[in-house]
């Protein structure tokens, strides 16, 4: 069988079944900081147990897999129409195999194909490098989170939200505000200052290719995010809007330059069921590491 | 924690509260989006799909057939619910819903349909489909899975202990409600 097929199916199951090992740091952190005897206690030991159990029966941590998102970072001359096609049969494959729900419905006429393969699934977003490694990289993003991501536009009256970082602050804390009890929290997000509408989102979902405990080379930005998730973390939403003490693990935040007339702020947010792999392949296609 | 079988009686709901962790047990129906929207459109439920006094999941399972064509369902958590907000109250009305699971919580008009005729809303772990799977004991039947595909399909289970919290109780109180209001005055102070 081809060798690229095998390795794709392999990051898929893995991807849905096993929890990546900085963000399970962080749950079992926010486990720990709950108070004993809440229902937001209890809620985190649900999703330990199920992290466990998910990986043990190496099954679908959530039952929504998600949009399948690809991100390849290949070599001048990688044939992509290649690795396209063979990424759609390793979608089918896994989804006949369990590891991702029957999830691609079309907006049209609302049938489900039960391939999850169409038009706009998967997404694939190649990026070529002047070295010879071949990387993919693979988020499944749920659909209530992906329903609770937020675009605001600056200035912003009703929130006194200015074309500055402390305006950038604002609306970020307003959609974690906005988004208690619905993206299955304690959550993580991704945001993307400037960009246009599109772009915008596009980077702030890039920003969950990062590792949780990592730092943001740009000062300001590293600043900003450990200050969202402290202020978020005081308002005391908690997991699943529980009221508690963990409402996010994390934030991630790029900036990207923006139109004199525009001023966008983008956030996605990603839910405690976070799933994030990556492999790099050997040029035909075997499975050489695990990226995370 | 309280054990809770279906079918549940009026009278044991009626002294659930916001906060109460409960275990249900017996028989419960997946409904989301398309089976909310049909019935609300004057769609006919098969008759065998008993809801009368009944527990309505939101939930699209993943859902594996062996072999012999015996279901089994291998992921089961819930989804958002107030998706279903604008039909949720007359649903209860006309079944007499005794429970809804799912997660998120729901608004003014299911609180107020909760209160008037006996329901709860019943918050499951979202996100925590193989524990909740694991509670699964049997898949009874599956309706209208050809019209609706699988996720979306009415999925009868049988189901033991399954963990959920009541966070709106049939005394009108709604912790949704209240999170998001101390937690909007905690955010106003610190912008
Ligand atoms: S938001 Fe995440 S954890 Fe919750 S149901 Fe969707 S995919 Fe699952």
């Amino acid at each position: 069988m081809n060798e690229l097929f095998v390795s794709l199916v392999e990051l898929i199951r893995v991807t849905s079944a096993e929890i990546p090992a900085d963000v399970h740091r962080a749950i079992l952190h926010s486990l720990e900081q709950e108070k004993k005897g809440t229902i937001a206690e209890s809620a985190m030991k649900i999703i330990d147990q199920n992290i466990a159990l998910a990986k043990r029966k190496s099954q679908p941590i959530c039952q929504d897999t998600g949009s399948i998102i690809f991100y390849v970072d290949c070599p001048v001359g990688f044939d992509q129409i290649t690795f396209e096609e063979t990424a759609r049969d390793a979608v089918k494959e896994a989804t006949k195999k369990g590891f991702l729900r029957q999830n691609s419905v079309d907006s049209l006429n609302g049938k489900n194909d039960g391939t999850n393969v169409g038009p706009g699934s998967p997404v694939i977003h190649f990026h070529q490098h002047r070295h010879n490694s071949i990387e993919v990289r693979l988020v499944l993003k749920g659909g209530g989170c992906e329903n609770v991501g937020a675009q605001y536009s600056l200035p912003n009256e009703k929130l006194k939200a200015n074309r500055d970082l402390d305006g950038c602050r604002k609306v970020i804390l307003d959609a974690v505000l906005q988004a208690q009890g619905k993206g299955c929290g304690p959550g993580i997000l991704g945001v993307c200052i400037g960009g246009d509408r599109a772009t915008g989102y596009e980077y702030s979902k890039q920003q969950f290719l990062r590792v949780l405990d990592d730092s943001n080379p740009m000062e300001e930005l590293d600043k900003l995010e450990k200050d969202i998730t402290k202020t978020a973390n005081e308002l005391g939403i908690g997991p699943m809007g529980f009221g508690g003490k963990t409402t996010l693990l994390g934030t991630k935040i790029t900036a990207s330059n923006r139109l004199p007339a525009s001023f966008f702020v983008s956030i996605s947010y990603m839910c405690w069921a976070y799933r994030r792999q990556g492999i790099s392949l050997a040029p035909a296609g075997s499975l050489e590491k695990w990226l995370y | 924690m309280i054990s809770l079988h279906t079918p549940i009686q009026e009278s044991a709901l009626r002294t659930l509260k916001v906060g109460d962790a409960v275990t249900i047990s017996g028989t419960i129906f997946t409904g989301r989006d398309a089976v909310h929207k049909y019935l609300h459109e004057g769609g006919q439920l098969p008759p065998e799909v008993k809801l009368q006094g009944g527990v309505i999941y939101h939930c699209g399972p993943v859902v594996m057939q062996d072999a012999t064509g015996g279901y089994k369902v291998t992921a089961a958590g819930p989804t958002t619910s107030i998706r279903e907000e604008p039909y949720q109250a007359a649903i209860i009305k006309e079944f007499g819903l005794r429970g809804v699971i799912g997660k998120g919580g729901m608004g003014e008009k299911t609180l107020n349909a909760c209160k008037e005729y006996g329901c709860v809303y019943f918050h499951a772990i979202g996100g925590a489909a193989q524990v909740l799977a694991e509670c699964v004991k049997k898949v009874r039947n599956v309706y209208m899975l050809e019209k609706f595909g699988s996720p979306e399909a009415i999925w009868e289970l049988e189901v033991e202990n399954f963990p959920v919290f009541v966070t709106m109780d049939a005394q009108g109180n709604s912790l949704h409600q209240s999170v998001f209001n101390a937690s909007q005055a905690a955010l106003l102070d610190r912008v």
